[in-house]
C-alpha cells in the first residue's frame, strides 16, 4: 500500500510538471516565421488602401478575400487578385509554420482560428470583416 | 501484492491522461503570439506610430 501511495505522489508531481510544460509559450521567433512576416509586412503597404476602400476584407478563416470587385478599377483588378492570392499563400504558410516549429502540426487549424479572431479584432474602423458568414464594416 | 495489479493499470491510465493534457492547444499563448505578429505586419499603417513594441518582447 505504501508503494502505491508513493507512486501516486510521483504521479501528481509528474502531472504538475507536464502542466507547466503545456503552459509554455508558442515559439514564433524563427527564421521561417520571420521571413513570412516580413513578406506580409511589405505587402501590407499595398493592401491597406484596399482594406479601407472595402475592396478587400478579412475572412472568418484567417485569410483575406476580394469582397467588392467594383471598388477596384478594372485595370487594377488583376493586380489586386494577385495581391490577395499572395497574401493568402503567406498566411497559410504562416499558420503551418508556427504549428510545425512548435512540434504540433495538428495545431494548425486552431492557430488559424486564433489568428482569424485577432486579425478581425484588431482591424481598423472602416475595414470589412466576415462574421457569421456575412460581411460587416468595423 | 494483489492491489498492485489494480493500481498499475489505473496509474497507466492516469499517466496517459497527463500526456493528453500536454498536447492541449495553448490558446492564451497562441493569442499572444498572434497579436505580436499582427502588430508587426500591420505596423506600417499610418495611425500606429510604432510606440507599442518595447514591452511585448519581454513577456515570457
Amino acid at each position: 500500500m505504501n508503494a502505491v501511495l508513493k507512486f501516486l505522489v510521483a504521479l501528481v508531481a509528474l502531472t504538475a510538471a507536464l502542466n507547466v510544460f503545456a503552459a509554455a509559450d508558442l515559439e514564433v521567433n524563427t527564421p521561417g516565421v520571420n521571413a513570412i512576416k516580413q513578406s506580409m509586412q511589405a505587402r501590407h503597404a499595398q493592401l491597406a488602401g484596399h482594406y479601407t476602400s472595402g475592396a478587400v476584407g478579412l475572412t472568418a478563416d484567417g485569410l483575406i478575400a476580394l469582397r467588392d470587385a467594383g471598388a477596384v478599377p478594372l485595370a487594377q483588378r488583376q493586380a489586386v487578385n494577385a495581391l490577395v492570392a499572395a497574401e493568402n499563400n503567406d498566411r497559410n504558410a504562416l499558420y503551418a509554420e508556427i504549428a510545425n516549429v512548435n512540434g504540433h502540426p495538428e495545431w494548425q487549424a486552431e492557430i488559424r482560428s486564433t489568428f482569424a479572431q485577432r486579425w478581425i479584432q484588431r482591424a481598423q474602423p472602416g475595414w470589412w470583416v466576415q462574421s457569421g458568414g456575412a460581411w460587416r464594416q468595423k | 501484492m494483489k492491489k498492485v495489479w489494480v493500481a498499475l493499470p489505473l496509474a497507466a491510465f492516469a499517466l496517459s491522461a497527463c500526456v493528453t493534457i500536454n498536447i492541449y492547444f495553448p490558446a492564451a499563448a497562441a493569442e499572444k503570439a498572434a497579436d505580436k505578429i499582427i502588430e508587426e505586419v500591420w505596423q506600417t499603417q499610418q495611425d500606429k506610430p510604432a510606440a507599442n513594441q518595447p514591452d511585448v518582447k519581454e513577456t515570457k
